[in-house]
Formats: C-alpha cells, structure tokens, sequence
C-alpha cells in the first residue's frame, strides 16, 4: 500500500520532533547538568545557596526582605529596595510593577473602609504616590530628607491637579474653572499642597468623583533634581528578587545600622565598602552592594539580639 | 567612570565581539548549510525520521514540510502540557488550562515565546525541558533553513529544487545551535545559572521569613533561548531573574548570543550568492538601523523624561541595580530588534519613548538583525522591495543578484510585508473596540492603548516581549495573539518560499550599465530609507495614540 505524501510528511513530521526532543529535550540538559557537577560550577548549579550557622539561610543571588511580622524594616538590617514579587521577594513570583512612567493619578480609597481601618479592593495606587510614599517612609527611617520632585511635601504623595474648563488648540486649559488635587482626599488630607492655580481655588478630591474630564497636571514643586534618597530605593526591580542596591542607598543606611547594633558608623560603612562590587571589567552594569552579604557580615561582626 | 561613558563602552563592546564573529561563524554556517556529506549521526537521524538526505524537495514539499513540522510541534508541546501533572519533575502543577496551553504552543513553535504563564508556578521541568526548550532549537532552526532556501533561490539557475527541509533542520540544530549552546549553558552556569533537577529549597531568611528557592534546568535553556532568538523564560521574570541572568557580565554574552547568529548569516547569504559584498550591504543595512535604534533608546531612558521617572531621580523601576539603566536599555535594544522578547527589564515602566522605541523596533519587522533566519529573510524581502521602488524611478526593469524583480516576485514581496502589519492593527483595533480586550490593560489612557498595541506588535512579528501590565491570561488575549502568532510566523514564510521557488527558476541575467548596483553605500541607505518610510507610514497613526501622545507635552 502507497502512502499518500501528505502523510508521509507528517509522519517524518512526528519522528523528527521525537527524535529530536531526546536529542535536546533529554540528552543535552543531563549533559549540561553532568558537567556542570565538577567543583566551581557545582555550587552555581544547586543556586549559589548560603549557610550561617549550619543552616541554608538563603541565596547569594535571590535578595531578601529584611522587615519583622508587620512590614516594617528591622532596623539592625540593611533594606533591600521595593519588591513586586508577591509580597515581597518572592521567588515563586517574581516579576515587575509594570506600571507606566505616567501612572500618576490614584483611585482612591472608601472613607468608609478607612474609618473601619480596612483595605478597599477598589482603590488603586499609582506609580507616583508609591514613589512618594516609598521615599517619605525612607527619609524618615534614615534621617534624611524624603522630598522629591512631583511629590507632596505634607501628604507626600503625587503632586497632581486635575485642571477643568475650555481647552485651547494646544489643549490647555487658558482659564480654569475648577482645579481638584486628584491624590489627596478628603478627610484624609487637611489642605490641599497648594491653595490655589491660575487663581482658581484648589479643592481636594472626594471619594468616587470622576475627575478624567479635567486636564492632568503633575507639579515638579521644588525639591532638588537628585534627592536625598536614591533612586532604587523608591522603585521596584525587574525580578522583584534583586540582590543588590545601590553604594547610595546603602550610604543614607549606615547611621541607623550602626545605631542599632551599637557599632561605629566608619567601621559599618568599612563592611559597606568591603561587600560593594564595582562593574565587571570597568565598565559593565552598575556598582551595587549585596544586601544579604553585607547583613551576615553585621551578624557576624556585630551580632545583637 | 560616569554610567553614560560605562554604557557607551558596553554597547561598543558588543559591537566588536559581533564583528570579530561575523566572519568566522557566518562561513561556518555556509559550510554547514553547503556541504554534502553527512557525518555518521546524522545519518543515523536520517534513518529515524525516515528521510533521504540527497533527495531535494520544491518550494510547495519544503513549505509543507515546514507546516507539518510546526503542526506537530503545536500539537505535542499542546499535549506535554495538559497531562503535565502525569509526568516526572512536574513539581505537583496542575495540567495547564487549554486556553493557555495552546497560546503557549503556538507561541513556542513560532518563535515567538510571548508568555501568558508564569513559568515558575504553571510549567513542570520536563514540559520545559523536552517541550519549551526543544521548540527554542527547532522554531529556530526553521527559521534558518527558510532563510536559506530563500538564498539558494538567489543562488541557482533554472532549478525549482529548493534543498531538503529535513537535512537544513537537522544540521541547523546539530551543528551550529547544539554545540554553542552547550558551551554557552557552561559558561552562564559560570556566572551563576542554576543547572539542578530539584524542585527547589525552602529556607529560612536571615528576618525569619520563609523563602521558595526555586530549582530546575535554567541554564541549558535560557542560552538557546538567547541563541535561537526565542525569549520564553524560565521564569516570570525572564532574564531580570538572577537565576537566569546572575551577573553583569552575564547580561553582556546573553545580548552577544542574541545577535551573533542574526548578523552573521549575512555573511553566510554572501558565501552562498557568491559575492561577500553582498554581504556586507545587508549587513550594514541591519548594523545602521540597529546602532540608530541603540543610541535612540539609550538617550531616551538616560534623559529620564517623564513625571515618575523624574520624580524617581532616574528609570529605574524595573530595572535591576546590577544592570543599571543604560545596559537595560540595550538589552531592550536587541531583544526588540530580533525575535527574541527575553528582557532583563520591563518595558511597561520605561519612559514613554524608551518604550515606544521597543515597539518601533518590532514594527521595522525585526529586520535589524530580526531573528534567528527569520531577520534575514525579511531584510532580503526589503531588499527585493527597494530594487523595484529604484527600478520605477529610473525607469529600469529592477534586478537583484541577477534575478529580474517582475509581477510574481513583487506580489510575494508585498504580500510578505502586509502581513504583519494587517494583523497588528486589525487585532488592537479589535483588542481596543471589545470589553475582554479593554479590561486586560493595567494602565489607563494613552498607556493602556500602549499595552495593548505593544501585545499584538509583539505577538505578529513573533517577538514575544510584552508590555507586561497587561493581563493577558484570559481567553481573548490567549485566542486573538495565538492567531497572530501562527498568521504572523507562517504566512510571511510560505510567501518567502513561494519567491525562493519563483527566483530559484530563473536564469541569471547579466549585470549591464543599467543594472543598480546592490553593493554600494547608496544601495544601503536605501533599503534603510524604505524600511523606515514604509514602517512609519503603517504605524505612525497608532504611535500617536499610543506613546508619543503620552511622551509628548
């Protein structure tokens, strides 16, 4: 019996992918892993895992989140930068924000459930007053300075007003009529960041009002260009896993470490620079500190309860 | 040294590492697609699948061959995962739901490796072993041997014998991929890829807490998953995970291993034409639009335009610290620019621009260097469109390569590069006009439309990186970029196919006084100028809703 050479083909078709998917689906990863057994590769392989103490304490490449029960920071620890995986470095999770570099109005949360103290599921918080939040909660915890540009100096979150009226060719708005401070609500601000624009009185927004007719206007107010608290500190990583942070970020954390682990600053910014890598080769990616060596360094050096 | 001249060194780095292979690999891969003998195994492959090796096939036998395969392939990485939580290392996952599953099949097969899943929660070790990272060879593979046949169509004389899909395949896979993605894996493994079977360790942190260390067979993947131009990640997080992009030096060879191949089989189209200059013009084509692309995004993404980006002092949110701004942004730069879409950042939280620069990327039709084969072809459509516009300008019967550019050619070469923007814009037009396809966006307003826009750019030019906010497991965006997967990959290579046969019967016509020279700077700046003309027209008025209408005040 002749078959037809449609079928043949698919019959070649099927035996090429079997044949290769134990070529490559089967052979070539045990190969890999058979060679990478040999000593050097051999901890990569398993994941670079660290132990303290007789036990496995984590991975030197998988960042950590240094913060007791309740969210807030042990202060004894270096901070890792904000995490979007999970809660928070978790590798079963990893992943971004994705949220825009325009991500600047939030929706606000019920007064209602806030007098309760419980979480909406509605309300949704933008890039830019997680910024602000984020680098107000650092300033605070390490004595610097948490203002930013676009931020509110108060309330510190975004600095944006929904602006009304008659739009112009260029699509601005010439003669407001009414201008509402979209991420300060009321009753949870008491004034707005700035009385007034264009002379028009600046209201605060209310909860459920739909502010998208009017024109969005970010305010840059008047915090320095590079802020006391770096970047990476108030964004969130790709992986949500980054090991590192910037030689910056670990500066404006030293006085707080040393602090509560009643050591000198100098020598804990001494382990700082011991455990920051410069780029690779001089010029490749960016000098970083690993977070997790430096913490285990602290406890071994300077342990406290 | 300041991160802008560390950036620049990086990129230039690169540069060179490329060109140093350019030669050496590119008449590697001649040898291995122009050879007739057949090593031992290979034979014995042959035997397997049931194929003469000498016997060549025609266009229509090679483009069914090439289908058959790809419906295999659909069907049994379909298969691995519905009944996934039957086999070893499934790590107790469920079988993957059918929606999903056959989004991801598709995506694997074409190249492309867009994600609806989160490989560290969906995929057991042995459907990402024996079923992704099989796809990330032989979708490339495939790519490879119809960009070669389109150049054997070039190459000979009154034949309408094209080669053998079956040997093209098997010696793509064999001779070139397998050997430097085994080196490759160890050398990233010497970076800190993990390379285990495991299922992972549960550890206790130094705050008490308890993390999920994963565990698998990262390594062997994520090389021919830059090598092969794929993108599919073991993980959710892609090449930003440190356990599959560890350090900073990493980060440079998984860019080297995505553009070695691409650039390189324009030496191979030389070798074969015969005429390495030929060569060099669609190479530098490719190099021009690429370092243009480069320089753009880096300057976008450094300057830092835009109201979160400045309030954050830098575009740092998602980014990783160890790779930094600039070297993220190149890393983009060649994941768009190719078929690849693996990231090591993400590209939803660049600055509008920096974004839209992904996107544009992928509108030139990843032709700069474009994919693993597929990068080829497409620029050698270009070409084939360029010679007809300079042939009607001067009033000349257009030839390339000594092939004359008549009806038949032309009406492949313009289906071949209708195709994919039809799809695109139909598809975020539909995605737009429809309540699933609105509800997937995570941003509002002119980023919203920007997600969308991005999925179905990604999807239809088999790019497979997204603009990750948008939610795209639900059964419209798994339907609607499962189709432009499989329309986008398929139907521009069997309009490729049907020009290498169209070309492969002609005889050769001999160069006169009014023959364009196809060698020349002049013939390089056109094919880019036509490429760019033609891309902004199409895409323009959706880049205007999209990002410019956010990046521009």
């Amino acid at each position: 019996m002749r078959i037809p050479s449609w079928i043949r083909q698919h019959l070649a078709a099927v035996r090429a992918l079997l044949v290769l998917t134990v070529v490559l689906g089967v052979a070539y990863p045990l190969a890999v892993w058979g060679v990478a057994q040999v000593p050097g590769l051999r901890s990569h392989a398993q994941g670079s895992l660290i132990s303290a103490d007789g036990r496995t304490v984590g991975s030197s490449l998988i960042g950590q989140s240094y913060t007791d029960k309740l969210g807030n920071p042990i202060k004894k620890y270096f901070q890792s930068r904000p995490s979007a995986a999970g809660d928070g470095y978790d590798p079963t999770a990893s992943g971004a924000s994705n949220l825009g570099p325009e991500s600047v109005v939030d929706t606000l949360p019920d007064p209602k459930l806030i007098a309760a103290d419980k979480p909406d599921p509605n309300a949704k918080t933008g890039l830019l007053t997680t910024v602000c939040t984020r680098s107000r909660a650092v300033g605070e915890l390490e004595g610097v300075d948490g203002g930013r540009p676009f931020c509110t100096k108060d309330s510190g979150v975004g600095a944006v007003l929904a602006v009304f009226g008659d739009r112009d060719r260029q699509g601005k708005v010439p003669h407001p009529t009414r201008v509402v401070s979209v991420n300060e609500e009321e009753g949870v601000v008491k004034t707005p960041f700035v009385a007034s624009y264009d002379g028009v009185k600046v209201e605060l927004a209310k909860y459920g009002e739909d502010y998208s007719k009017g024109l969005i206007v970010p305010v840059r107010g008047d915090a320095p260009d590079k802020p006391a608290v770096p970047a990476d500190a108030v964004t969130a990583s790709g992986s949500g896993l980054d090991p590192h942070i910037s030689p910056a970020y670990a500066t404006i954390q030293v006085k707080r470490v040393a602090e509560a682990r009643h050591a000198d600053p100098a020598a804990v910014r001494k382990l700082v620079a011991k455990y920051t890598t410069g780029r690779d080769l001089g010029f490749m990616g960016e000098p970083r500190v690993n977070v997790l060596d430096l913490n285990l360094a602290l406890d071994r050096r300077y342990p406290v309860k | 040294m300041s991160t802008t001249v560390a950036g620049v060194l990086f990129a230039a780095s690169l540069v060179v590492a490329i060109a140093v292979v350019y030669r050496p690999l590119g008449d590697y891969m001649y040898r291995v697609y122009a050879g007739t003998r057949h090593s031992r195994f290979e034979r014995v492959l042959y035997r397997l699948i049931g194929v003469r090796p000498d016997a060549e096939q025609t266009w229509g036998v090679y483009a069914r061959s090439v289908l058959a395969f790809s419906v295999v392939s659909v069907l049994f990485v379909y298969l691995l995962q519905r009944v996934q939580n039957h086999l070893m290392l499934s790590l107790g996952f469920k079988p993957v739901a059918s929606d999903q599953a056959w989004n991801t099949a598709i995506s694997f097969t074409t190249n492309t490796n867009w994600q609806s899943y989160s490989g560290e929660v969906t995929m057991g070790h042995v459907v990402q072993m024996a079923g992704l990272a099989v796809q990330n060879f032989v979708s490339a593979a495939v790519g490879m041997a119809v960009a070669i046949a389109l150049v054997r169509g070039f190459a000979r004389k009154k034949t309408d014998q094209l080669g053998n899909f079956w040997v093209d395949l098997t010696r793509g896979v064999i001779r070139i991929l397998l050997p430097i993605a085994f080196v490759g894996a160890l050398v990233l493994i010497a970076g800190g890829l993990i390379q285990n079977f495991g299922s992972g360790h549960d550890v206790t942190t130094l705050a008490g807490q308890t993390q999920h260390l994963t565990g698998g067979p990262v390594a062997s993947q994520e090389v021919i998953k830059e090598l092969g131009t794929n993108g599919g990640g073991f993980y959710n997080a892609n090449s930003a995970h440190p356990f599959e992009n560890a350090a900073t030096w990493t980060n440079w060879f998984e860019i080297f291993l995505i553009l070695c191949i691409p650039f390189s089989l324009c030496r191979t189209f030389g070798r074969i034409v015969g005429q390495n200059r030929q060569g060099y013009a669609i190479v530098s084509v490719m190099a021009t639009l690429a370092v243009i692309s480069l320089i753009l995004t880096n300057v976008f993404q450094l300057m830092h335009h835009g109201t979160v980006p400045m309030a954050a002092g830098g575009a740092m949110e998602g980014v990783e610290t160890r790779f930094g701004v600039s070297n993220s942004a190149t890393f983009a730069t060649a994941t768009t620019l190719t078929s690849t879409g693996a990231v090591d950042s993400f590209h939803d939280s660049y600055t509008s621009l920096g974004g839209m620069m992904t996107m544009f990327n992928m509108m030139l039709g990843e032709v700069a260097p474009g994919g693993t084969g597929s990068g080829l072809y497409g620029m050698l459509v270009l070409a084939v469109i360029t010679v007809f516009v300079a042939g009607l300008m001067v009033g000349r019967t257009p030839e390339y390569l000594g092939k004359k550019i008549g009806a038949r050619e032309m009406k492949f070469a313009s289906m071949y590069f209708l195709t994919t923007p039809m799809l695109v814009l139909f598809a975020t037009g539909l995605g737009l006009a429809l309540n699933a396809g609105r509800d997937g966006m995570l941003n509002s307003g002119a980023h919203g439309l920007s997600e969308v826009l991005y999925a179905f750019t990604s999807a239809s030019n088999n790019n497979g990186s997204a603009f990750a906010g948008l939610s795209a497991n639900t059964p419209f965006y798994n339907t609607a970029t499962g189709l432009c997967m499989a329309f986008g990959r398929f139907v521009p290579i069997v309009f490729v196919l049907a020009l290498a046969g169209s070309l492969a019967r002609q005889g050769s016509t001999p160069e006169s006084d009014g023959t364009l020279p196809t060698h020349r700077p002049q013939f390089v700046g056109l094919v880019a100028g036509v490429t760019l003309i033609l891309v902004a027209l199409t895409f323009l008025p959706a880049l205007a809703l999209g990002p410019l209408a956010e990046g521009i005040h």
